[in-house]
């Protein structure tokens, strides 16, 4: 990748969370203080009109590299550069429910980010900019003058996305933004986001855990296992050859409507607590290729194995 | 002895409110065998979790059974009084809701919550009781559970709770599980060990297992039959098999389509417009015909229904007597 391609690199990031109990506690018990290390050393680049989702499991990091990219977290160590304009990158969250003030009609809701970002916009033009971005969303510019009460989990889910074009963004972080919607609705947002990408030429940073969503949406995928990057793959790659045996795990435990599984052997084991992780390789007690190296060393993606797009020490023996 | 477990009639729920009475379910019917599996499957608002919960005469005040029957091995069981409920909730009939930590209690060892559980549907002592919760988690796959059962359900993970929630539905050898979303709340890897585990108790208990999920991937992989409603009624109820690969009924159809897939890629899935209606405002004759490409005259003035097996629409219907 050509580096005045990327919009934003993220270079060796980490984010750590004290979560020691309270010093009278640490002092009676003589407990240790404890952190979470709930982003590992990640790096990242996102090219300019392209999706990367993060995909992984509850606790793997995911969301909290949306809240680092965004600047609701400072990182602990590393870096982010975003190549953009700061004040045209925008947040799409999960809960539809919880993003929208219930006491601002959403006329208000969407125009706030104008109104901070370009205080001098008269209030015709203000107007006429909310009934423009209610029709591309596939609202009607009547819905401006509603709470957002009256609106199913779908259309506030539109009315975000409203909200996060008014500002005329080029960079998207969208964080599970269907997860909450039931399928039907699910396909409705997903399809407007892509034609809203290829229209405005957006940038998503698109986080979810759902596979077959990101299979639609992304065109590269990065999988994420306790606070690292395990693969990255441009997203055919990843479906067609799954370099990391976490990722073949994951691949294999969603049903498939197509070709249903009835007999299969589930995945054994479950993601061990972040505030101790495994040493070395954090994936070796539940991996079936885990040798000693696995158990003291740390692996990390080398650019002279499969392009560095996966950090394994059982997929360098196999390199090509 | 019949091996049918349940057998639900044209039950029909209503909540009467202030601007009129709202019809919930209308016209369910449908039965499960002895070891068997069937999905109820639909988004939010269909009543699949409306009909789980009134088969467990667990419905909300002021919302109540309008008419229809329930029937557990034999027994009609809708007309109990809740005293009568209490007994057959637990003993003839287990339940797994979404989420573990509010099905426990987070102030008792998950030890003594079996124990309690065992004792009150059985005559087992004390110490057989114990022993009983302790073979029952071995057999929901925690391990070392000589260890776990005097733990509280902080100290599990959520899909080891979920485990335990398993074990205590199993508690009285229930005739039937009543499982509403129990994969919902896990992660994908976990979701799969949960519901593997779900198939085998089937299997080996016989036990008859009614699996509520928004999923159809998780039905897919679990169910045997599967119902999928739309607007408080049954839209087609078939095997596995056909609903999934041969949907008939034109919002299973768009419901499979909007589903993104893991093979071949698709610039647009397929949409269904519109959004399913609410309760207080169900249009006439086929509730999805507003949002149909096929509807016709009769579609928006009659109700269809199915007895058994097909889907509920028109097309579907009139295409099979011609």
């Amino acid at each position: 990748m050509n580096r005045t391609d990327a919009i934003l690199e993220a270079v060796a990031l980490e984010r750590r969370f004290d979560v020691s109990a309270p010093w009278l506690n640490r002092v009676i018990e003589r407990k240790p203080r404890q952190t979470l290390r709930a982003v590992d050393g990640v790096d990242f680049q996102i090219r300019r009109g392209q999706t990367l989702a993060i995909v992984g499991e509850s606790g793997c990091g995911k969301s909290t590299i949306a809240k680092l990219v965004t600047g609701l977290y400072e990182p602990s160590g590393g870096a982010i550069q975003f190549h953009g304009d700061p004040n045209r990158m925008q947040m799409i969250f999960q809960d539809p429910y919880a993003s929208l003030n219930p006491r601002w009609r959403v006329g208000r809701i969407i125009a706030e980010p104008l109104r901070t970002l370009r205080p001098e916009t008269s209030a015709v033009d203000l107007g006429a900019r909310v009934d423009e971005l209610l029709r591309t969303v596939g609202l009607s510019p009547s819905d401006a003058s509603k709470y957002p009460h009256a609106f199913s989990g779908g259309q506030r889910q539109r009315i975000s996305i409203a909200r996060a074009l008014a500002g005329d963004p080029e960079f998207l972080v969208c964080d599970e933004p269907t997860s909450a919607l039931d399928v039907s609705v699910q396909a409705q947002v997903l399809n407007l986001m892509k034609q809203l990408q290829r229209d405005f030429g957006l940038t998503y940073l698109f986080i979810s855990h759902d596979l077959s969503v990101v299979r639609h949406m992304a065109d590269e995928i990065a999988v994420m296992y306790l606070g690292r990057i395990v693969e990255i793959q441009p997203k055919a790659d990843l479906f067609e050859r799954p370099l990391h045996p976490y990722t073949r795990m994951l691949l294999e435990t969603i049903p498939d409507l197509k070709v249903p599984n009835r007999d299969r052997k589930p995945m054994g084991g479950e993601v061990p607590s972040p505030i101790a992780p495994p040493k070395g390789c954090s994936f070796h007690p539940r991996c079936p290729l885990a040798f000693d190296r696995c158990m003291s060393e740390r692996p990390v993606r080398n650019a002279d194995v499969h392009q560095g797009r996966v950090a394994c020490f059982a997929a360098e023996e196999t390199r090509k | 002895m019949t091996d049918t477990v349940l057998e639900v009639r044209d039950l029909r729920v209503e909540f009467p409110t202030r601007t009129g009475i709202l019809t919930a379910l209308d016209g369910v019917s449908l039965s499960i065998q002895r070891g068997e599996i069937l999905g109820v499957v639909g988004e939010s608002g269909a009543g699949k979790s409306m009909t789980g919960l009134a088969i467990l005469g667990l419905l909300e005040p002021p919302g109540r059974i309008a008419g229809g029957e329930i029937w557990l091995s034999g027994d009609r069981i809708d007309t109990l009084s809740e005293r009568e409920m209490e007994n057959v909730r637990g003993g003839r009939i287990g339940a797994i809701f979404q989420d573990p930590l509010t099905s426990l209690n987070p102030l008792f060892r998950v030890g003594d919550q079996l124990v309690e559980t065992i004792r009150l549907h059985t005559d087992l002592g004390k110490e057989q009781a114990r022993a009983r919760a302790l073979e029952l988690l071995r057999e929901v796959g925690i391990p070392a559970p000589e260890n776990r059962i005097d733990a509280y359900p902080h100290q599990f993970s959520g899909g080891m709770r979920q485990r335990v929630v398993i074990a205590l539905a199993l508690c009285a050898e229930p005739e039937l599980i009543v499982a509403d979303e129990p994969t919902t709340a896990l992660d994908v890897s976990i979701q799969a060990q949960i519901t593997a585990l779900l198939r085998q108790l089937c299997r080996e208990r016989g036990t008859a297992v009614m699996l509520v999920t928004h999923d159809m991937g998780v039905i897919a992989e679990t169910a045997d039959r599967v119902a999928v409603m739309y607007a408080g009624r049954i839209a087609e109820m078939g095997t596995v098999e056909d609903v999934v690969r041969r949907p008939r009924h034109p919002y299973t159809e768009g419901l499979m389509g909007s589903i993104p897939s893991m093979h071949g890629d698709v610039a647009e899935l397929q949409m269904i417009p519109g959004s399913m209606p609410r309760l207080d405002a169900i249009p006439q004759g086929c509730a999805f015909n507003p949002r149909c490409a096929h509807a016709g005259t009769r579609c928006r003035t009659e109700v269809p229904r199915i007895n058994g097996t097909g889907a509920a629409c028109w097309l579907a219907l009139e295409g099979a007597t011609e």
